[in-house]
């Protein structure tokens, strides 16, 4: 069992893997980082993502169709959930917002639920993308080869938007510190809601994205948003390289752990998070201090 | 943990309290001969669990912990529906449920009952808190759900220290009436041992000797048990051997780690333990590692609703071993009457869980009303007497050293979408197994059922 192509396949998994915790993870740590709000909606949001494609996909065929709806959708509710809720609790203590965000989270999925019931729905990738590549040393499904491309590019797409812009540069010095970005005359609400709106689409795009892969079901983002949070707390609260290194980090544990044995990956998983939180309490790309 | 201990603790002095020094004396001593004279029960029999205290009204309350919400929702869901139909059937004297408990005329003992029911999640310590509330609030007169073995040895022992009756929801694990059986437990379906005795020998007469197969394992008791009989069974009788077992924990949702260990083992044919939703999606992502068709599929436990989630291109030519298929009402009555009633209240063919629910009900009644009491001990002793009665799958009857139903197991092979007959036609039966010869001596896997009072 461990031989050379088992193990290139591994690390070949943990980067699917890890880039997929990578994107979820960016989202969910902007939004920390900035608002100061830890969203435990975030799974949620994920599995909103997979449905609202698979909606799409249902009425059109097209997978290009289900990841705009699933994209966009999510990052709509994003935007409204800020607005409507999550503002009001700015100034209130940390419990209250994860009470609020896990209390929006389960409504999503009960709600998904009730209109969709619990059956796995099933979102087939487009028709190239379909079958198994051979790469020489192994075999590999064609679409999980893509989901590698397609997470790569919209990562650069957050990157561009968050070091190249100049709203990204304003949301930079959100997360550093968002007092003195409001006393420098720049409305920082607004950029609350627009950070929450891409930390959200982040989570939908991922969830349409990685609906070929896992069908989805009410509850696929309870699981993802564990791994998350994992991750955020390796690569550093609030640090987007930071959940880039974190996901693949956690994606070749994950992976490689369970080329020895499928029960430990988990444990390794934590046992990392462990000596982090030892050795570098902030986090690997963390900043000391930042909260 | 320590929290929890300390709850239940709380919990029970409460009961004590409030039932009064009397009770106590009945309930904490082993024998009521001790204080005879403390004894408030009718005639000899002093109160037990939430007797007779949920047994007085014209109401009695039953209760079941289902998974509604996560691995298990889709399974959890069907089971509630079978449940709700036998308590239905049982307040109107339905037909079919008087084939299977005769002396039961609209209601039991003259009662009605009242299904109560709450989402477990499949998780053990989830289940036995909200049954314990029900025994506390609504004094149960019995507990259902588990569609987990977990969750069934949890209120296994739960309904042991309560004294109040449990029948199994779908637990396929051989501790369940094994080494975690109790006097106060009872299953109805198949399980482990016997599937791998049912199953075991359709795969040697079809596939032959010294093959090699790649198992995978939910990290929790169903799974351990299954594999190991399933693997004892194919090297013992025919040199299979198992060339990786990949286990995985309840819940997970890529399995692209252990399928690749798979592809890159050499195996032949996978055989599949993981059940819900981890069943799915693993069943999908080995058709997109294309270890699927390269090697053959077998679902030893099978699955409700696996052919609907993964679509029945991926189950044609699978062999399975199941408690229930509903082309079953072709060959027995009773079962053509359990379809037909299910079928026109909800809308589709039950599937196994459904119907293990509705007989678990349904023989909990027929035991009732001919001990002609709701007193544990005399329903349980029912049960022992081991009678044979008709079921939906023929004559059954209980073991009364380890309460498990002598039941046959039903070997089904997935349909090509070609062949279906309609929607719903997933899975041809092929056999159906008696049940006796599958099953251990009733000590082997260490059953002690423990008191009756």
């Amino acid at each position: 069992m461990i031989n050379w192509a088992n193990f290139i396949s591994q690390c070949f998994n943990g980067l699917v893997l890890g880039a997929l915790l990578a994107l979820v993870a960016s989202g969910l740590t902007i939004i920390y980082g900035t608002l100061g709000v830890l969203n435990l909606a975030h799974g949620a949001m994920f599995m909103l993502g997979g449905y609202a494609g698979w909606l799409a996909y249902s009425y059109t065929e097209s997978f290009i169709a289900a990841v705009f709806a699933g994209t966009i959708f999510v990052m709509i509710v994003g935007v409204l959930v800020e607005r409507v809720i999550i503002r009001h609790f700015y100034q209130r203590p940390h419990e209250d917002q994860l009470l609020v965000t896990f209390g929006l989270g389960i409504v999503f999925v009960e709600t998904v639920r009730f209109f969709f019931g619990s059956l796995s729905k099933t979102v087939p990738p487009p028709s190239a993308l379909v079958g198994i590549t051979p790469l020489g040393f192994m075999f590999y499904p064609t679409y999980r080869l893509a989901l590698l491309g397609i997470v790569a590019v919209a990562l650069l797409a957050l990157y561009v938007v968050l070091y190249r812009t100049r709203i990204g540069m304003i949301v930079r010095a959100g997360i550093e510190d968002s007092v003195m970005v409001d006393s420098l005359g720049i409305d920082v609400y607004k950029v609350f809601m627009l950070v929450f709106g891409i930390g959200a689409m982040a989570a939908g795009f991922a969830g349409i994205v990685n609906a070929p892969v896992v069908s989805i079901a009410p509850d696929v983002g309870e699981a993802i948003l564990v791994q998350t949070f994992v991750v955020v707390v390796i690569g550093g609260v609030g640090s987007f390289p930071g959940a880039i290194l974190g996901g693949l980090i956690a994606g070749e544990i994950i992976s490689i752990t369970s080329m020895f044995n499928p029960g430990y990956s988990y444990v390794m998983l934590f046992v990392a998070m462990t000596l982090v939180l030892v050795l570098r309490p902030y986090g690997l790309l963390g900043t000391a201090g930042r909260e | 943990m320590s929290r929890k201990d300390q709850k239940f603790g709380g919990v029970s002095r409460r009961t004590l309290l409030r039932a009064g020094a009397g009770l106590a004396g009945g309930v904490v001593l082993p024998s009521a001969l001790t204080m005879p004279a403390f004894a408030v029960g009718v005639a000899d029999k002093p109160p037990i669990g939430t007797w007779p205290a949920g047994s007085e009204g014209d109401t009695v309350n039953v209760a079941a912990a289902v998974p509604r919400t996560g691995t298990y929702a889709v399974q959890g869901e069907d089971e509630l529906k079978g449940w709700q139909l036998a308590v239905e059937h049982i307040n109107n004297g339905d037909p079919l449920l008087k084939k299977i408990a005769p002396k039961v005329s609209k209601g039991l003992l003259g009662k009605k009952v009242n299904l109560l029911s709450a989402d477990s999640a499949a998780k053990p310590n989830q289940a036995v808190q909200e049954i314990q509330t029900f025994i506390n609030q609504n004094k149960i007169v019995l507990m259902t759900g588990s569609t987990s073995s977990a969750v069934a040895v949890a209120l296994n022992k739960f309904a042991q220290r309560e004294k109040v009756l449990y029948v199994t929801g779908i637990s396929g694990s051989n501790d369940t009436t094994g080494k975690d059986c109790v006097r106060y437990g009872f299953r109805q379906n198949f399980y482990g041992e016997t599937a791998a005795n049912a199953i075991g020998p359709v795969l040697v007469k079809q596939f032959g000797k010294n093959r090699k197969a790649a198992f995978m394992t939910p990290d929790y008791t169903y799974g351990h048990t299954v594999t190991k009989s399933v693997n004892d069974y194919l090297t013992k009788n025919a040199g299979w051997t198992m060339v990786t077992n990949q286990i995985s924990p309840l819940g997970t949702q890529d399995f692209s780690q252990y399928l690749t260990n798979i592809a890159n083992s050499g195996a032949e044919f996978l055989v599949n333990v993981n059940w819900g939703r981890d069943a799915v999606l693993s069943i999908q992502q080995a058709k997109q590692f294309g270890i699927l068709p390269k090697m053959t599929l077998v679902v030893p436990y099978q699955i409700p609703f696996l052919a609907k989630e993964t679509g029945p291109e991926l189950t044609a030519g699978v062999y399975a071993a199941t408690d229930f298929w509903w082309t079953l009402e072709d060959k027995y009555p009773l079962a053509k009457m359990f379809v037909e009633a299910f079928d026109k209240k909800y809308g589709y063919k039950p599937e196994w869980g459904a119907n293990n629910a509705y007989m678990s009900f349904a023989i909990w009644a027929k035991m009732v009303s001919e001990a002609d009491s709701l007193y544990p001990p005399d329903v349980i002793k029912q049960y022992e007497k081991g009678e044979k009665f008709d079921s939906t799958v023929g004559e059954v009857y209980f073991r009364k050293e380890d309460h498990q139903l002598v039941r046959p197991v039903i070997i089904v092979k997935g349909k090509a979408p070609k062949d279906m007959k309609n929607k719903e036609d997933y899975w041809e039966v092929l056999e159906v197994v008696p049940g006796a010869p599958l099953m251990q001596k009733p000590d082997a896997f260490g059953c002690n059922l423990g008191d009756y009072t």
